[in-house]
């Protein structure tokens, strides 16, 4: 062996040991921080890593583009949903009157909210885009009370890290951090253009989180779970999305 | 792209016929190359599955299968919603796609940036990519292309530098279409336009970017194409062993 080699083969291995105990720190940083997404592991999760934890770093306060009334589509696309199944239909023949949101976990005051009284919060606007991963999108109005309301009453405990919402069309469920879940713009919409959220769009509540793409918009909200552990939750990747090989955040 | 050099400056063959065993490519540029190369493979298969969601296109902020698309590509979709003419619909794949194109972006765009910062420092552009001081005319660049449209084969002295069009070509694709292919990418993303929403209101909206993005990418594809085609011409094995391994032998090799 010449100097020359021996001299690259040292460079080489510090190179390489610096580089794996970088990793290492950083790792543990990203960890401490909150820049793991729930379905880090596997191939794709090196490109859902780095999505969620540049979001986290360059986003976290961001607000999702508003815009004038003027800018609302005419044609908001209801897009294509299953058939509802009978425990809507039954809800939707008695108006809705019986729709409750239950909200549990880590929460001081559990319960469950009527869709009355959760208009009778102070509800709030913002004209966003709903912009579906398939590439098309809208811009409407929506009508809600923001869901950093509703955590406000149940009373969220300091260790709550995530909530997880399910629609009442079984399988149909997704979770936000707690960043997202206490955004201003992070709404539990019941209103849609100066109307009833309509029913194609998701009414009569759909969670709606203009800084990611439609499909964390979950339809027919139901229950609201509060958490720490998102393993506790299906396959433990966040959402049903990851199951069907669609990333948890999305906000790409 | 390769092919025959005009007449050769005075900096075209420095080592040619000197160095038999030479580096052609730098270290750097040779595991960037590869990077990129891999990683926009990636782009492209993953992009048209993303892309046969929804294969129509809009203008401005916003579209959907109700508004009127600027133009439709004549090709099945993996939607029902999309109303396309075939009798079909094609599976789901735009979850693998889509992690698949962010994760490969990644790739490309951290490349991209040590490729284009050691660039500059090591005066690669300055040296290898900026057209000579005697090529800077449009005569020059004219002749470039007519010795491109006769298909003259590269002499020995070119597996060693660069000709006009090729220096242009690069340029171009450096510069222009990967940066502009990133920008509308990250246009369509509503997190990254929400900490700068301008770099899609100067686009004119979400729908513009897409649609630029979707061009820009037939343009790389394009130069991709005919990248391969040229190293191919110009011998396919020489121009491969420089970009894997850095050396050229002073021979010319004729497939």
């Amino acid at each position: 062996m010449t100097d020359l080699s021996r001299r690259k083969l040292i460079k080489t291995g510090l190179a390489a040991a610096t580089g794996i105990a970088g990793l290492g720190v950083g790792a543990s940083l990203a960890k401490k921080y909150g820049l793991i997404p729930p379905d880090h592991a596997g191939i794709w999760g090196v490109g859902e890593t780095l999505n969620y934890a540049s979001y986290r770093l360059l986003a976290n306060h961001s607000m999702a583009r508003e815009f004038a009334r003027s800018e609302i589509s005419s044609r908001p696309l209801a897009n294509e949903i299953a058939p509802p199944g009978e425990a809507f239909l039954k809800l939707q023949a008695g108006g809705f009157t019986d729709w409750r949101l239950a909200v549990d976990g880590m929460v001081d005051r559990p319960g469950a909210f009527s869709l009355a009284q959760l208009k009778s919060y102070p509800s709030r606007t913002q004209i966003t885009q709903l912009s579906c991963e398939e590439g098309w999108s809208y811009v409407a109005e929506w009508k809600g009370v923001p869901l950093s309301q509703v955590l406000e009453v149940a009373g969220i405990r300091p260790r709550a890290r995530y909530v997880v919402y399910f629609s009442i069309e079984p399988g149909w469920w997704d979770s936000i951090d707690m960043g997202d879940a206490l955004h201003p713009q992070t709404y539990l919409a019941y209103g849609m253009n100066g109307g009833d959220l309509p029913v194609g769009n998701g009414g009569p509540l759909r969670m709606r989180v203009p800084r990611q793409l439609g499909y964390k918009s979950v339809k027919f909200i139901t229950r609201l779970t509060v958490t720490d552990d998102l393993k506790k939750f299906g396959k433990g990747l966040g959402s049903a999305s990851p199951e069907s090989g669609y990333a948890w955040y999305a906000g790409v | 792209m390769q092919s025959a050099p005009e007449k050769p400056g005075p900096g075209a063959a420095p080592r040619a016929s000197t160095a038999a065993q030479a580096t052609r490519h730098s270290a750097l540029v040779r595991t960037t190359h590869w990077i990129t190369a891999l990683s926009v493979l990636a782009l492209l298969v993953s992009g048209v599955e993303i892309l046969i969601s929804h294969p129509r296109f809009y203008w401005g902020e916003n579209g959907n299968v109700l508004t009127p698309a600027l133009f439709q590509l004549p090709i099945p979709a993996s939607r029902s919603l999309v109303q396309t003419g075939y009798g079909y619909v094609l599976p789901d794949q735009n979850g693998w796609s889509r992690s698949l194109h962010f994760q490969a972006a990644w790739f490309v765009v951290l490349a991209g940036l040590v490729y284009v910062v050691a660039g500059f420092v090591s005066g690669h552009f300055r040296k290898h990519l900026l057209p000579r001081g005697d090529e800077a005319s449009w005569r020059a660049l004219w002749k470039s292309i007519a010795v491109h449209l006769r298909f003259e084969r590269p002499s020995a002295a070119e597996a060693w530098s660069y000709n006009l069009l090729q220096r242009l070509s690069y340029l171009v694709v450096i510069f222009l279409l990967f940066p502009l292919v990133v920008w509308t990418g990250l246009a369509m993303s509503p997190a990254f336009t929400s900490a700068f929403p301008a770099t899609v209101d100067l686009l004119g909206g979400r729908q513009s970017a897409r649609t630029i993005h979707f061009f820009v990418a037939v343009l790389l594809l394009l130069f991709f194409l005919v990248h391969v085609g040229m190293v191919w011409f110009a011998g396919f094995r020489s121009r491969m062993r420089g970009m894997i391994t850095g050396r050229v032998d002073g021979v010319q090799e004729n497939p």
